[in-house]
């Protein structure tokens, strides 16, 4: 690939206690401004491999964890992303995460948006009400909750809860945006906008999406990488993948011989 | 001779058995309007302005029962005091921070005990202690810190429901927008147990303020001509009166013993119908 990276793995292997998902030799990078997907049956590690990015994983118990993975920023230098050391919440702030299930924290649609920021020291009034009106117009729900900014999160529908989500990561100005299956929940409707969100997004992020289907990976996806029980078994274009895929079980898989 | 179907005898079987259940929940129900029927019966024609303001006269046999009253509100706000910030931190402790572990394991394990000592050692440990070794004296703050460790667990085991019950997504979300752990606790987990660590607290204080035991040998005297002027006061207290006038005063008018009694239950109850009144307030505001 010719393409800047935004991170790269190499040779992540990572175990948990109860040996559950665990990753085997995982070497792969993920392009800048563009979206790859991590697809293949559950089990695999795709959502582990996505919470080592944002060290998420911190909060379960990883037993072992081992190689490099490294975040790239604009000026060419990078973030040993397994340091014990760094500052996990600037991390964090660096590389916003979308979860399955829309989770809209307990507070007003604006608190939703505005929570990153204020914890992370920001006072300001205005720098707050742009972020909540940028973030809210790049996850294409501006138009929808312009007027109940201060409605209860929860009020709102589940496919505009999903965007209120992607927005929240936006509005830190995140480089990296991991989504975890962000359309299961979703209604066709629903899932076609967040996918066009997505296509929007990507020309200002680097984007990572574990898909809920493989006809969502073959949709959505620059790049898409096979994840088979932990082993990363192949990786590719898009669109060379799910045309022409090299290994036959990738080929199985996509042709839905086993989920 | 027809016999009945298997399906018949199964339905008879439910209606016996629901019967059954609706009969014991009945009894369960008894014992309280049982108590309250009783109590406001034979202390209702004792309550007046002057009963409730006044002072104690003729040897306990008439006037009022303020200073008990006030005595009481002061023990309880005492141990409020007290027991709060030390209940809601240890819960916060160990439903957020706590690693599984022995230790965590036998910190519980005491907590549990504790709540199962009799009051009346409570009362004598507090003697000990707070009024003797620390030089308290019979003392507001010598009764209230009883009280304190009394009322402790039960504040502790509901402060850690409360935060439990707050879903452990709102915890990942926050820590995934770049939030500490205790930045998470502090914004999103405590607003949400609040209203469920408050009725906790209620109910630990209403045990404090009607218990006799624990603050018999710690604050509470037979009688004081005035009001407690500082912490370090001995006082009145509802229930100790109560004990006393019912067992200590030959001649003792039984109305105005069952008036003090209910003056002592409005109290409690009180407090009980405010703790369950922000429970369902806020199980109604609540977005989960």
């Amino acid at each position: 690939m010719t393409t800047k990276n935004k991170i790269i793995t190499e040779h992540l292997v990572l175990q948990y206690s109860d040996g559950t998902e665990s990753l085997k030799d995982i070497s792969l990078d993920i392009p800048i401004n563009a979206i790859s997907v991590i697809f293949g049956p559950a089990g695999g590690g795709k959502s582990t491999y996505l919470r080592v990015f944002n060290r998420l994983n911190d909060l379960a118990k990883v037993t072992k964890i081992s190689g490099k993975v490294h975040l790239y920023s604009d000026s060419g230098g990078y973030l040993d992303i397994l340091d014990p050391k760094i500052d996990v919440t600037a991390l964090r702030r660096r590389v916003g995460m979308v979860f399955a299930r829309p989770v809209v924290l307990p507070m007003s649609v604006r608190q939703n948006l505005t929570y990153g920021l204020e914890i992370a020291g920001e006072r300001k009034k205005s720098h707050l009400n742009q972020a909540v009106e940028r973030s809210l117009k790049q996850a294409a729900l501006w138009e929808e909750v312009k007027d109940r900014l201060e409605d209860p999160a929860a009020d709102l529908s589940g496919g505009q809860q999903q965007r209120l989500c992607i927005a929240r990561s936006l509005a830190l100005e995140p480089e990296v945006i991991l989504l975890d299956e962000p359309t299961s929940g979703l209604d066709p409707i629903s899932t076609g906008k967040v996918e066009a969100s997505l296509q929007e997004l990507k020309k200002s992020y680097t984007i990572v999406l574990v898909p809920h289907s493989v006809q969502q990976a073959a949709r959505t996806s620059d790049y898409a990488a096979f994840f088979l029980q932990g082993e990363l078994i192949e990786y590719a274009p898009g669109k060379n993948i799910f045309t022409n895929p090299v290994d036959q079980r990738t080929a199985d898989y996509i042709e839905g011989r086993f989920g | 001779m027809k016999s009945r179907t298997s399906a018949e005898r199964r339905n008879l079987t439910q209606q016996i058995g629901f019967l059954f259940l609706r009969v014991v929940a009945i009894i369960a129900v008894l014992p309280i309007i049982a108590i309250l029927i009783y109590i406001v019966y034979k202390g209702a024609p004792a309550i007046s302005w002057e009963f409730i303001s006044g002072f104690p006269s003729d040897g306990m046999r008439s006037g009022g029962i303020w200073p008990a009253i006030v005595g009481t509100f002061f023990l309880t706000m005492g141990c409020a005091l007290i027991v709060t910030p030390i209940g809601i931190g240890a819960a916060i402790y160990l439903a957020e921070y706590a690693p599984d572990n022995r230790w965590t394991q036998s910190i519980r394990i005491a907590i549990i005990n504790l709540a199962g000592i009799p009051s009346v050692v409570y009362g004598l440990f507090g003697l000990g202690l707070f009024v003797i070794f620390l030089n308290l004296g019979i003392s507001i703050i010598a009764g209230a810190f009883t009280l304190a460790i009394m009322t402790l667990p039960v504040i502790i085991t509901t402060t850690e429901e409360a935060l439990r019950a707050v879903p452990q997504s709102f915890r990942v979300v926050s820590i995934s927008l770049g939030a500490t752990q205790w930045q998470t606790v502090r914004r999103i987990v405590l607003p949400q147990a609040l209203p469920g660590t408050i009725t906790g607290v209620i109910l630990g204080l209403e045990r404090a303020a009607g218990e006799t035991a624990p603050i018999l040998f710690t604050a509470a005297v037979f009688f004081l001509p005035g009001l407690p002027s500082s912490a370090l006061d001995p006082t009145m207290a509802l229930p100790y009166h109560l004990y006393v006038i019912s067992t200590q005063v030959p001649g003792m008018s039984s109305e105005i013993q069952y008036g003090t009694a209910l003056v002592l239950l409005i109290f409690v109850l009180g407090m009980n119908l405010l703790a369950t009144v922000i429970r369902s307030r806020a199980r109604a505001r609540r977005q989960w």
